[in-house]
């Protein structure tokens, strides 16, 4: 066996060595053969929903383990359909009366039972259509004897090979998986950054290629130069697995030091936080020695949903996290959506050019009821710690008038009803319009702090779609042009006083920690897994050559070039 | 025996899925036919997709009523769930 070689896209840093495994999607096939002993095929039946309760207890046991009660708790749905006389009762009925196969009557009634819900007129209720089919699905694999897929039979060491994986993939691997591996997606897209929270390297957008790859090939992946290897010669193991361990052990020193400050060989105090996407993911930022949380996405609430989420809901994620920061100080973003982000009950307008449309904080000031909805439940949660709320893709001056208007507004609605609200409030943007950054010394007059979202930014900056495979390669936040608007924005912050920080993809790029410091930056916030090895990077720095690293890295003519001016300087 | 009560939900969501399976577990506890009843709409209160298919919002009023030898127990359980205990 020869080694092959292949290039996608590296989505994930790291090294990994391990056998292919596909994430597969089943879907059964109906078999139409009559029967003749409906008893015996009513105890087939059994048997099939008892095994699914096994399954699905066991899913249900591995996501708390894994990612808390809430995420779970959608699998009691699952087993209360099995338990319901309304589902599985009239399966039975149906095969006494009818005299038709369990497979075939199981499929008509989770077809019944689906449009069911499908028609009533709640959108949440509509949307729990899917969770029967699923249910739906499990028995009929059952059935046919196929042994659905099941994610904890992988086995140590696996690689994940699919077409492409969705949150809800990622969110079920079990501890095996060492890599993945897709034929669609990009470095920003969410299976690569959930693969960055998991801490695993990942290699996107191979295309048709991983056809090559079948079940128990051996590849090694690197996720920092976008490789992977096929079949790769002994010597290559050997040395992969060195190289892994060095790796490894140097993380489980930076994890022992996470909880510790991150301060500069000469004393330059720099804050690392961490970028969330849900209140579950609070646990893994503390573990990993998160100091603040730079980022909070909210659009889970709104995604997660299938209405508006209420105030209530709101307040009562915003101040799970905020209680359990304390006096730590938390990001909030306000509602980001439009642009790559859809929100079906929303029937946002199909745009001819998404990014730079009617999203964000656009969409939220033309909506003011939902904006206000969003930022009562901030205000209400305030009390429960150190909240600061950011706006995104802010773009001039009166954009964040208008919002903090509108936050005022609100302030003496909850008054009125005698609901307390902490005293200070920090109100900041997002600056990931290059207009923010280039004429940032206006707006830092407006705002308590800014935070650079570099993903956003980049594309932005450099005209190029982070979800185009075809221009990926141009994607690269290292361009001199994106690190000369970080510089600029971080010179209008110092000027203003007000704190300068970053949430993007960037802040979390270990190879750039020392051009980010010098360009100015008080805070970087990043994926958690990432927090430990930054912290670590910072400790041994001086900020007086990492400035000057930084104005080199301003006069370079490439990305590359800043790159290889950053490894020089390792070697030195 | 035969025992109902009414009651007003107050969660914000209503009966969803997750507030809708607490209160399908707790009705399989007892041994009487429990029938959820909104308007004219009734559904066995032992069948998740009963109780879903009733789509019931905050601010609407139910009828629990119950058959079976603990029928008062079980009016008052599911009535104690629904007015304190149901999450959002």
């Amino acid at each position: 066996m020869t080694a092959e070689h292949y290039q996608g896209i590296s989505a994930a840093p790291g090294l990994a060595i391990g056998h292919v495994v596909w994430w597969r999607k089943e879907k059964p096939e109906i078999d139409n053969s009559s029967i003749s002993d409906p008893v015996a095929e009513v105890e087939r039946l059994d048997e099939a929903v008892q095994v699914a309760r096994q399954q699905i207890e066991h899913l249900r046991k591995t996501t708390v383990d894994r990612m808390g009660e809430e995420a779970a708790a959608i699998f009691d749905a699952h087993i209360a359909f099995l338990d319901d006389p309304a589902y599985i009762g009239e399966m039975k009925q149906r095969i006494q009366k009818h005299q038709k196969n369990a497979s075939l009557t199981c499929n008509e009634v989770t077809t019944q039972m689906a449009e069911m819900l499908s028609s009533l007129p709640d959108e949440y209720m509509q949307a729990r259509a899917d969770d029967i089919r699923d249910v739906g699905n499990r028995i009929l694999l059952l059935l046919a004897g196929i042994t659905p897929f099941d994610p904890l039979s992988i086995q140590p060491d696996s690689i994940v090979v699919a077409p492409e994986l969705a949150p809800s993939d990622t969110a079920q691997f079990p501890p095996g998986v060492v890599a993945m591996v897709t034929a669609r997606g990009s470095k920003t897209a969410h299976a690569a950054i959930m693969a960055r929270t998991l801490g695993i390297p990942a290699v996107l957008g191979l295309g048709e290629k991983i056809e090559e790859f079948i079940d128990g090939d051996t590849l090694v992946i690197d996720g920092d130069a976008g490789t992977v290897e096929k079949n790769p010669t002994p010597q290559k193991k050997i040395e992969t697995c060195i190289v892994i361990k060095r790796h490894q052990q140097q993380r489980e020193e930076a994890l022992k030091k996470a909880d510790m400050d991150a301060e500069t060989a000469d004393g330059k105090r720099m804050q690392v936080f961490a970028n969330i996407g849900s209140p579950s993911d609070v646990d893994q930022a503390i573990a990993n020695g998160a100091e603040g949380i730079g980022l909070f996405r909210t659009e889970f609430l709104y995604l997660e949903n299938d209405n508006w989420p209420t105030e209530e809901e709101q307040t009562q994620a915003y101040s799970r996290v905020l209680k359990a920061f304390g006096d730590k100080p938390v990001v909030i973003r306000t509602l980001d959506i439009g642009g790559d982000k859809d929100l079906p009950y929303a029937n946002l307008p199909t745009e001819e050019n998404p990014f730079l449309g009617h999203r964000a904080i656009r969409y939220c000031l033309a909506n003011p009821e939902i904006f206000k909805t969003q930022l009562k439940a901030l205000l209400r949660s305030s009390i429960h710690g150190d909240l600061w709320i950011m706006l995104p893709m802010v773009e001039n001056l009166s954009e964040i008038r208008e919002a903090k208007a509108l936050l005022a507004e609100c302030r003496t609605e909850l008054m009125q009803s005698n609901i307390p609200i902490a005293d200070s409030i920090k109100v900041g943007i997002m600056v990931e319009v290059p207009a923010a950054a280039i004429y940032a010394d206006v707006l830092a007059k407006e705002v308590d702090f800014m935070s650079i979202g570099t993903n956003d930014l980049t594309q932005y900056t450099l005209a190029a779609d982070r979800g185009n495979e075809q221009v990926a390669h141009l994607y690269d936040a290292a361009h001199p042009a994106v690190l000369r608007l970080v510089k600029k924005t971080c010179d209008a912050a110092r000027e203003a006083g007000i704190v300068a920080g970053m949430c993007g993809e960037l802040a979390g790029d270990s190879q750039m920690t020392e051009i980010l410091i010098g360009l100015g930056l008080d805070e970087l916030s990043m994926s958690a897994g990432a927090i430990p090895e930054i912290k670590e990077k910072i400790r041994p720095l001086h900020s007086e050559s990492a400035q000057k690293l930084a104005e080199e890295a301003l006069r370079q003519e490439s990305p590359e070039a800043v790159r290889q001016l950053v490894q020089s300087q390792l070697v030195k | 025996m035969n025992y109902e009560e009414k009651v007003t939900i107050q969660n914000e969501t209503g009966l969803h899925a997750r507030p809708a399976a607490q209160l399908v577990k707790e009705a399989g506890s007892f041994q009487s036919t429990i029938q959820l009843i909104k308007g004219t709409q009734e559904a066995d209160a032992k069948s998740l997709l009963g109780v879903m298919s009733l789509s019931v919002g905050k601010g609407d009023e139910l009828i629990i009523r119950a058959d079976g030898e603990d029928a008062t127990e079980a009016v008052q359980a599911l009535q104690q769930l629904i007015t304190t205990q149901l999450s959002d």
